[in-house]
């Protein structure tokens, strides 16, 4: 039900699957990405894309055209197209920002991408043809500082982005130039590229925390994010956004996996289920990492006092934590289905470590369990 | 006899203190440590610990002020990618003071060593602890949670075992210095 794959101890930044997940994408907390395929258990190192100065922060992998986004610290986004050889090549992309770039995202079509980044702003970078180059249009207004998530509606038009000035926006990314106007939806009518379409600041009197991650269900009439002061929200078009405040620490990452549920992680070093109600309430559902209580060898009463007494702890010796991941879970990505159905998910954190959770399997047994 | 039993119950009240003053030590460094790796938004190309260069706003969190009583006290300054702690030590008279000057330039002259020492106290504390997001990769985050808890622990019995060392060699030189009168 979990499956662990170890790839060194330096902490894994963000990683991204090809479209039969026999390929994965990942950076090792350094200017490199390295894509290695699976061969039964094992996995083999295929290449490793080093075109980045600077450490790299976001990657996406486009399944139906096989290309993929790196973008880094160094200001710098590039297109990887894979040759008839297997070697990857890359292509410059004109991103026009002045600070790190922070995260990427293709569009659902993939004609498009956009690119977030800490000259508060977010490229939306599409291919001309004529120049044979990618170019980008930029999206500032109203954001107050770095942008640190973002994702698209499936109708290839919308984008959300959370950021570090506690509020999360939608705005319009459509490019006149490559596309038509798609038909209108729930978050309302067409629009031009930057329009802002929504946005949801901490609600109530609650200050709020820095964005994390934002997440479009399926259908593209929800978003859920996560923010830094421990809270879940979803919002939709009719209803102000619903808040469900956690006694955990901060999630990082967070993705939908069902109509009605979806799966965050984060600095806990676990991933939970959550789910909203018909009432447009959010309630939790378990903590799928599966908790195994390890037998400490040589407890003594003594030491147990100790510790409690002079450290303030109640484990004595634990170096090692009780959950699958070792430290923070920094993303999550689906392996196995879709937002609509996830069969399995992958996380990885700092740990370097990548671990595939089982939903439905684990979500049941843990309730079994429960009864 | 009056002496040594109020000096009995004076200890029994700091230890039934110190754990509650440790315990939300820790819980509030727990929740400070969620750090992230986050490059400055005002110099390109840049990536500092924002709670030392304060340059947005919003990227700090409030302090938190944990004290025991008015001389030990603790400040925990959180921002998005590294947290600050400045430990003020107990010092009851000029013997601990010099004791724990001492000790915390000793140390701070070692900065390097420690890793995650910063090399200045703030103002109005004796020794500061910069933790980033680059520390909590590296290293267990419990781990250093556990390390500065330990640290304050300690801190109070060295410089209380050095005084009593400090006293006792006192009381021999001065035997001995006398012993000739």
């Amino acid at each position: 039900m979990v499956e662990t794959h170890s790839f060194g101890v330096n902490p894994i930044t963000c990683h991204a699957w090809n479209h039969d997940r026999s390929r994965l994408a990942f950076s090792p907390n350094n200017n490199e990405v390295h894509v290695y395929r699976r061969v039964e258990l094992e996995w083999r190192l295929e290449d490793v894309l080093n075109q980045h100065d600077l450490r790299v922060t976001g990657i996406d992998w486009a399944t139906r055209t096989n290309r993929l986004v790196t973008c880094a610290v160094d200001r710098n986004a590039y297109v990887w197209t894979q040759g008839d050889d297997g070697r990857w090549r890359p292509t410059l992309v004109l991103l026009r920002i002045n600070r790190a770039a922070t995260c990427v995202r293709w569009s659902p079509l993939e004609n498009k991408f956009a690119v977030g980044s800490g000259a508060r702003l977010i490229s939306i970078c599409y291919f001309e043809s004529e120049n044979d180059w990618w170019v980008s249009k930029h999206i500032k207004k109203p954001i107050r500082s770095t942008v640190t998530a973002l994702d698209w509606h499936p109708n290839n038009a919308i984008i959300v982005a959370g950021s570090a000035d506690f509020k999360v926006r939608l705005f319009s990314a459509l490019i006149k130039d490559i596309e038509k106007a798609p038909e209108a939806n729930a978050w309302g009518g067409r629009s031009s590229l930057g329009a802002l379409i929504a946005e949801f600041p901490a609600p109530g009197n609650s200050l709020g925390g820095w964005v994390h991650a934002v997440s479009f269900s399926a259908d593209g009439n929800r978003v859920a994010w996560v923010s830094h002061d421990s809270s879940i929200f979803v919002a939709d078009p009719k209803r102000p956004p619903t808040r469900l405040k956690t006694q955990f620490l901060p999630y990082r990452a967070i993705t939908w996996v069902a109509p009605d549920k979806m799966v965050a992680a984060g600095h806990d070093c676990s991933p939970y289920l959550y789910k909203v109600t018909p009432d447009g309430q959010l309630v939790m559902v378990c903590k799928l990492d599966v908790y195994k209580k390890r037998e400490a060898g040589g407890l003594s009463a003594m030491r147990k006092f100790q510790s409690l007494d002079r450290n303030a702890r109640i484990e004595p010796a634990d170096t090692s934590l009780d959950s699958v991941h070792q430290n923070a879970i920094t993303s999550i990505c689906i392996h196995k289905g879709t937002k609509e159905a996830c069969v399995t998910f992958s996380t990885t954190g700092l740990d370097g470590q990548l671990v595939m959770w089982d939903v439905n399997n684990l979500e049941s047994a843990i309730q079994n369990l429960r009864l | 006899m009056e002496y040594t039993q109020n000096f009995k119950t004076r200890k029994a009240e700091m230890a039934a203190t110190l754990r509650p003053y440790l315990t939300a030590v820790r819980h509030t460094l727990t929740a400070a440590m969620c750090l992230d790796n986050f490059s400055s938004q005002v110099v390109e190309r840049h990536n500092k610990p924002e709670v030392e260069v304060r340059t947005s706003k919003e990227l700090l969190l409030t302090p938190v002020l944990i004290s025991r009583n008015e001389k030990e006290r603790v400040l925990i300054e959180g921002s998005i990618n590294s947290v600050r702690v400045s430990i003020a030590v107990k010092q009851a008279d000029e013997i601990e003071r010099i004791l724990c000057h001492k000790f915390m330039r000793f140390m701070m002259m070692r900065a390097e060593n420690f890793i995650i020492l910063r090399r200045k106290p703030i103002e109005g504390y004796d020794i500061s602890f910069l933790i980033t997001n680059f520390h909590t990769e590296q290293m267990y985050k419990h781990k250093l949670v556990d390390f500065v808890i330990q640290f304050m622990e300690e801190i109070d019995k060295e410089i209380s075992e050095m005084k009593l060392a400090v006293n006792a060699r006192a009381r021999i030189c001065a035997e001995e210095l006398l012993k000739r009168f």
